[in-house]
Parts: structure tokens; C-alpha cells; sequence
């Protein structure tokens, strides 16, 4: 029999902490599929964020640093200034890369720096139990905006791919969703051109992964599916934002 | 030998460059040196003083508290540092700038006007190096042609062509004390 | 040469190859100096956009096995205390220096000791030491940089050179010897890529088990007494027949050697004791002198930070006191001769 679906090289074979329904293991295994496919196992080092997803830096199977919140693209830029020839990507929350780490992957990408930004926005923070994200919706309620969330208080949600595009450094910017399996076909794709701008050394990439986090969003993963799809897409709209001028992927 | 010169004036005014300029031939003759700046948020009108220690021995504090000599370009400057001076110690005073108003009886007081002075050697941006070629020529801290040659050095390239006008300045300033003291022995 | 000028071209000949920091007054010349130099032998300045990303950028840099360092001051410092908690926790080497300034708060740029606590207490959060050098002559600083990247590489520790406005202004004459071979130790543990070595290295310092934390704390335990054992390091100045110590590191130590002179010349038997390593603090000799003298003045530019590790190195054999400028304030060789006189006819003389 021909085994037709097995686990990535790149990925251990330890189980996934995560919640039934949660999306991380999905990005986490697309990433896996990408780097054994573009076969960079041993050059590919990751950096974890502080979130749901510090656990990274245990599953996947290459070298790893675990990152302070927030700060994980300096630290690729550390990395990577030492290690031009290495692919180093980051995998970071919305909380962890849209509030605390703002300044940080704004920078890296205005630097135009040759490193992967792996963005999971789930539109809430999920380790610390479900507070507002900077990237909750208006009127979706949190642990923190019970009311949900309103704009004269908290503002507007952060549209990251939106805001990039006009940084000069930035080479790739796409958005992606992994809920239903044509989505999911496109976010490997999107996520393999990263790393192949990366690896042509064309500059900063990222991939924006919306996210479902049923536990923190109080609904079971099927509805969980039908939110992300009727309330996060309208808001956060998929498909490219910026892709390389030079050099043809 | 031990000196400790303590220069105070505005920025812009040069005070910084003369004790960096003092300090750079204290170092060509081999000697112990230190060069401490001090001075405030402004880079210019704000405070910029500096301490110049040169010695033949090595240098216990690199911060000039009690000058043995005072080099003042402000009246302000005057009034602050007057008290701290070593008694016997001198203070040099830039009267093109500075009423030579001292109330110390303990000291040595020279007024030099240096404005006038550059102003006559053709280039009023010399007058610190008049007052610094009175300076040596009284404590003889460092040869003159020592701090000659340190211009070359602490000048940038393209302002070597400066360098003879400030060496005649040096020379004024200690042929000034020359003539001060024939006055005085008559 | 300046100060900063030393401390960057000492940092260059320790075999430094990557620098990353922020502007701040008044370390600011250093990194003009680096920006220029670094380039020159084909290394990297790179400005960050924070302290904040600095230090991170520090801990990838060094967890890819360079040597790396950056410097900043007062607030920029306290902006790094999470990242060199990681860094400790981590176990990865890196230096760096605080041009220390007046505060508490933005404070002022004039010269000050007030980071004595941050830097040998912790500073970050969790169970962690720097080893905190403190120089205190321009050839100092310059000499001082190769051995903060060798204890650095030894221990897998970052360590910080504290150093004040007055230090990085100062000019002072400096011999520098031209041949530099520095002899880096491999870094196996470094995360490289797995190409490089067996199995998958990671750099971290979270282990949600407390069991496992706790087995890294043993670990950071024993390095840190290791280190105690072997790092401390002071200078003695005039220890014979004195009655009464003088205890100052940094800027306040060269005044207090004028003040061990002017002193001794009026006949009162002062001497000094200068910690050069801050972290481990030079107990075991402080605790030695206090069995032959009769008292000590720790001198420090705060309020009285080092004199509580005067005191515990005493140990209750003699009384410890404390003469301090503060808020960018320095101390003059007159104020602090004075203090010793008061000790001294109150007391000490006797
Ligand atoms: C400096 C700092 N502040 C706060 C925290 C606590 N904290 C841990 S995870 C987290 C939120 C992470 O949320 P997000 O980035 O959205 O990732 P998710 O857990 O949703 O995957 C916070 C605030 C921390 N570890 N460090
Ligand atoms: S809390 Fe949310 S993000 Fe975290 S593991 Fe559970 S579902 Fe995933």
C-alpha cells in the first residue's frame, strides 16, 4: 500500500499540546511539509514566541531559540546577521507580534531584513486565557472587552498585511487562513514563496495565518470554523499583498 | 610636577578644544595626562569646561576640583571657580570677555585681552591660543613648540593651513608675560 | 584616547564582531567609534530600534555563536533587564557596558554609580548573576574588554563593564599591544542549523515543569559559585599600616587614591581597597583586611549601594560607613578627606 500521508521529517514526533480545533498545529505542520519540500532542515533555524506556540521550539525539528514576548524578529535578525546563509523564520501570535512586539517586526521589515515572519492572528490571546488582542474585532467579546470589544475605548483592530505593502524592505506579504482544505493548500503555497524570497535573498517576508482559537472564543471547532469564515475574512481579507519586483518565484 | 588646569567658558568658545589641544602635548612629551570635559545639554552657549591634569607621576584623580591654574572666558565662570583655585595658584582671565574683578589675595591674577590680540595677529579665532601661549610660558607645563606640533594633529587636514597663525598666537601670548614680568622688575 | 574610544577599540581587538544598540548620552561616542571601526575590519554595527530590541538582538546573535555586544545607559540599561534575565537563563555569553548617569527616572547625563544594585543584584527578573566588571583608567577600559568576551565564553554568562560620563570622556594616554590573537573557544552548544552539529540544539531558558527549572537553577548555582571561587578581583592601594580603608570602585576610586595621598601626607593612615569585579564582589579580601584595620568608608557616587557588601564581607569585625555624591553629583577629594578626619578624630585615630 502506497502510504499517501505521513509526518514532516521537520516536525518530532511528539503530540501537540494544543486544543482540539486550534489552529496552530495546522501552521505548524504546513511549515514542516515547506521546509522538507524545499529541503533546508539542517540551515532552517525558528525562533519561538512567548504564547500558545513557545512549544515550537520543541516540536519542530531543527534548531531553535525561544524568544522573549515580542521580540522574536530581533532576534532572527541576530541570527540571521550572523548566519546570512541560514533560513531563519519566526512563529509569533497576534498578541506577541501586534501589541508587545510592534516595534520590533515593523523595524525588521523596514530593514528590509532577510528573515520569515509566521504570523498567527487568532484575534485574541490565548495562553494567558483569552484576553483582548490588538487584533480582536470590533464587538467581539473577550475576557477583557466582556462587552465586546468598542472602538471609542480600544480602538481599531491592526491589519498588519495592510499596513506593510509600503515599507520598501518588505518583499512578501500575504494573508492566509487554514480552516477548510482549498484555504489550506493556498497558505502551504504562500508560506513556501516566503522562504523562497528568503532564500533568493529578496527580503523581509510574511505570512498573516488567521486562526481559529475555539477555546478562548467559547464556541466548539466547527463553529469555531464558520466565525473565522463569516466574521475574520470579511474584516481581514485573504490573498497577497506585496510580492518581489526583482527576481521571479 | 603636577598641574591641574581647569579651563571654563561657553560652548562654542573653545575651551574644550584648548585643553584637548594642551592634553594631546602633554602626551608627546611622554608625560601622565588626563582630559576631563564637562559640560551641559546645549552642544553650544551652554556650559563647556574641562580639567587638564598633566604630571610626571601618575594621576590619582582626573577631575580637577582645586585648580593650580584657572583659565576663565566668562564672568560666570569667574565668580564659580575663583574659590576653588590653589592658594599661590594662577588664573588666567580673557579681559576682551571678562571684567578681571578677583577678590582672592592669595593668587596670581594675569588679565590677557586675547580678542584684541587675535584680532591684531589677523584672526580672532586664535585668542584661546594667545592666553594658552601665556599659560606655558608661566607654568612651562609644556614646551611651546610641543603644543606647535600638536596642532598637527589635533587639526583636521584641511585646516593646516591655521597652523602658523596659532603658532604666532602662542608666541604672543608668552612674549605678553615676558613683557608683563620686565614691567615688573623695574 | 577617549574613554568610549578605549572601550570600542578594546572591544574590537577581544575579537567582537557584532555590535547592536541605541543611541544614548553618555555612551553615544562609543558607538560612533564601533560604526566606524566595526566596518573597517569587516563587522557589523547595526542600530536597533529600541534597547529593547538590542538585547534580543544580542541574545540571537550570541545564540548563533558570535561574539557580540552592545552598551547603553540608566534607562536604556533598565529596557535590557528582561532580555539579559533570557540571556542568563539561556546560559549565552555577551557583554554589556552602562555608561552609567544620574537618576532615579531620566535623571541626567552626568556621571553616577546609582546602577550598582541593577547590575550585581539582578537587575531582571528570576534567580541570575552578571559578572559586573568595573574599570577605572582609560587603559583600563581598553584591557577590561577582553577579558569581559573570555569571562563571558568561559562562564556562558553576560557580562557587564559599568562605567560612568566622566570614564567615557577621560583621556588618558593608552598602550595598546598591536599583536591581538584571540583564541575563541567552539561553541557546540550554539543554534547554528542542524548542519553543524548532532542532533537539534535549542537556545531557551522556559521549562514549564519546575522540576526541570529547578535542575537549570542547580546548574546556574554552581556556575555562579565556580565563578565566586575564581573571579574576584581587587586592587590595593596603600594597605600597610592603614587604620582606616577606603573602599571605591570606578571614578570614585581615583579620587579616593588622591585622598589616600593627601592624607597620608598629613599623616593619617588611610588605604584603599578597589573592587575591580563588582560581581563576584571581592569578598574574601575585604574580609581578610578587616581583621588588621579599623574601619571603613565605602565611597561611591549613590546613595550607599556597594556598602551593604562592604558590611557583609566585614562581617561585623570593624564599622562600615558611607561617604556618597548622588544625582550626577561626584565627590572631591577635600569632601572626602574630610569625612576621613571626622572618622578618624572620632574614633579611628585612637
Ligand atoms: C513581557 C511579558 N508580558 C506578558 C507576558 C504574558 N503572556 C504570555 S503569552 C501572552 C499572550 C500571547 O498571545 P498571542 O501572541 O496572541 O499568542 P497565542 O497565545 O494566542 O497563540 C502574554 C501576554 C509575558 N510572557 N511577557
Ligand atoms: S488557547 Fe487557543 S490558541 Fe491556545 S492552544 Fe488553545 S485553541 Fe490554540
Amino acid at each position: 500500500m502506497r502510504k499517501v500521508f505521513s509526518r514532516p521529517v521537520s516536525l518530532k514526533d511528539v503530540p501537540f499540546h494544543y486544543c482540539p480545533g486550534c489552529n496552530h498545529g495546522i501552521a505548524h505542520r504546513l511549515i514542516a511539509e515547506v521546509i522538507d519540500e524545499l529541503n533546508i532542515q539542517d540551515n532552517t533555524i525558528g525562533v519561538a514566541p512567548v504564547g500558545c506556540s513557545v512549544f515550537t521550539m520543541d516540536y519542530f525539528d531543527i534548531d531553535m531559540f525561544q524568544a522573549s514576548h515580542g521580540r522574536a524578529p530581533a532576534v532572527a535578525t541576530g541570527i540571521k546577521r550572523v548566519l546570512p546563509d541560514r533560513v531563519v523564520f519566526t512563529y509569533q501570535g497576534d498578541g506577541d507580534l501586534a501589541a508587545i512586539g510592534t516595534g520590533e517586526f515593523v523595524h525588521a521589515a523596514a530593514r528590509g531584513e532577510n528573515i520569515t515572519l509566521i504570523f498567527i492572528n487568532n484575534a485574541v490571546y490565548g495562553m494567558t486565557g483569552g484576553q483582548m488582542a490588538p487584533t480582536t474585532l470590533i464587538g467581539q467579546k473577550t475576557k477583557t472587552s466582556p462587552q465586546g470589544r468598542k472602538h471609542e475605548v480600544n480602538g481599531y483592530p491592526i491589519k498588519v498585511c495592510e499596513m506593510l505593502p509600503p515599507l520598501e524592505g518588505t518583499a512578501y506579504v500575504a494573508r492566509v487562513a487554514v480552516h477548510k482544505p482549498k484555504s489550506i493548500i493556498q497558505a502551504k503555497k504562500a508560506i513556501k514563496k516566503a522562504f523562497e524570497v528568503q532564500i533568493k535573498g529578496l527580503g523581509f517576508s510574511l505570512v498573516e495565518v488567521l486562526s481559529a482559537c475555539p477555546t478562548n472564543w467559547g464556541l466548539s471547532p466547527i463553529e469555531a470554523v464558520t466565525w473565522l469564515e463569516e466574521n475574520m475574512i470579511p474584516y481581514y481579507p485573504l490573498g497577497e499583498f506585496k510580492t518581489p519586483t526583482a527576481g521571479v518565484i | 610636577m603636577l598641574e591641574e588646569i581647569y579651563i571654563a567658558g561657553f560652548g562654542g568658545q573653545g575651551a574644550l578644544s584648548t585643553g584637548q589641544l594642551l592634553a594631546h602635548a602633554g602626551l608627546m612629551e611622554g608625560k601622565y595626562v588626563s582630559y576631563v570635559p564637562i559640560y551641559g545639554v546645549e552642544k553650544r552657549g551652554g556650559v563647556a569646561n574641562c580639567g587638564v591634569t598633566i604630571s610626571n607621576q601618575q594621576i590619582s584623580s582626573p577631575l580637577v576640583t582645586e585648580p593650580t591654574v584657572l583659565v576663565v572666558m566668562n564672568s560666570l565662570s569667574l565668580e564659580r571657580f575663583e574659590k576653588a583655585v590653589v592658594p599661590g595658584g594662577l588664573i588666567i582671565i580673557n579681559s576682551s570677555l571678562v571684567e578681571p574683578r578677583v577678590q582672592r589675595t592669595d593668587i596670581r591674577v594675569l588679565p590677557i585681552c586675547a580678542n584684541e590680540e587675535a584680532e591684531s595677529l589677523g584672526d580672532p579665532m586664535v585668542a584661546n591660543n594667545v592666553i594658552l601661549g601665556a599659560l606655558l610660558e608661566i607654568t612651562r607645563v609644556v614646551a611651546i613648540e610641543t603644543v606647535s606640533e600638536a596642532l598637527k594633529d589635533v587639526l583636521p587636514v584641511r585646516r593646516h593651513d591655521m597652523i602658523p597663525v596659532n603658532v604666532k598666537a602662542l608666541e604672543k601670548g608668552a612674549e605678553l608675560v615676558r613683557e608683563y614680568n620686565n614691567l615688573f622688575k623695574e | 584616547m577617549k574613554g568610549n574610544e578605549a572601550i570600542g577599540e578594546g572591544a574590537v581587538r577581544a575579537g567582537c564582531r557584532y555590535f547592536f544598540g541605541y543611541p544614548i548620552t553618555p555612551q553615544s561616542e562609543l558607538t560612533h567609534y564601533l560604526a566606524k571601526r566595526l566596518p573597517e575590519v569587516g563587522r557589523l554595527y547595526m542600530q536597533a530600534e529600541s534597547e529593547v530590541a538590542s538585547i534580543n538582538m544580542v541574545y540571537g546573535a550570541s545564540g548563533a555563536g558570535a561574539r557580540v555586544m552592545t552598551s547603553s545607559s540608566g534607562p536604556g540599561i533598565s529596557l535590557m533587564q528582561e532580555g539579559l534575565s533570557y540571556l542568563a537563563g539561556a546560559q549565552l555569553p555577551c557583554v554589556v557596558v552602562n555608561m552609567m548617569r544620574g537618576g532615579p527616572g531620566l535623571g541626567n547625563i552626568a556621571p553616577s554609580q546609582a546602577d550598582y544594585f541593577q547590575a550585581t543584584k539582578g537587575g531582571g527578573h528570576g534567580d541570575y548573576h552578571l559578572i559586573v566588571l568595573a574599570p577605572n583608567s582609560v587603559q583600563e577600559l581598553v584591557d577590561i574588554m577582553k577579558k569581559a568576551f573570555d569571562l563571558a565564553d568561559r562562564y556562558r554568562n553576560p557580562v557587564m563593564v559599568m562605567a560612568d560620563g566622566i570614564m567615557a570622556q577621560m583621556m588618558e594616554p593608552v598602550e595598546l599591544d598591536d599583536q591581538y590573537q584571540i583564541e575563541i573557544q567552539p561553541k557546540p552548544w550554539a543554534a547554528t542549523g542542524k548542519v553543524d552539529h548532532e542532533g537539534k540544539n535549542l537556545i531557551n531558558s522556559c521549562y514549564v515543569i519546575p522540576e526541570e527549572m529547578e535542575s537549570l537553577n542547580f546548574i546556574l548555582r554552581d556556575k555562579y559559585s565556580e565563578i565566586n571561587k575564581n573571579e574576584q578581583v581587587c586592587e590595593e592601594y596603600q594597605l600597610d599600616g592603614a587604620d582606616i580603608v577606603l573602599v571605591a570602585f570606578g571614578t570614585a576610586s581615583r579620587i579616593c587614591r588622591a585622598v589616600v595621598e593627601k592624607a597620608r601626607a598629613q599623616g593619617i593612615p588611610v588605604g584603599m581597597i578597589r573592587p575591580i569585579s563588582l560581581w563576584p564582589f571581592p569578598a574574601d579580601f575585604i574580609g581578610t583586611a578587616a581583621n588588621r584595620v579599623k574601619c571603613f568608608l565605602s565611597v561611591e557616587m549613590n546613595m550607599g549601594q556597594m556598602v551593604e557588601d562592604v558590611r557583609l564581607s566585614v562581617c561585623g569585625k570593624a564599622p562600615v560607613y558611607h561617604y556618597g555624591r548622588f544625582g550626577g553629583m561626584v565627590p572631591t577629594v577635600r569632601d572626602v578627606l574630610e569625612e576621613v578626619k571626622k572618622i578618624y578624630s572620632g574614633g579611628a585615630g585612637q
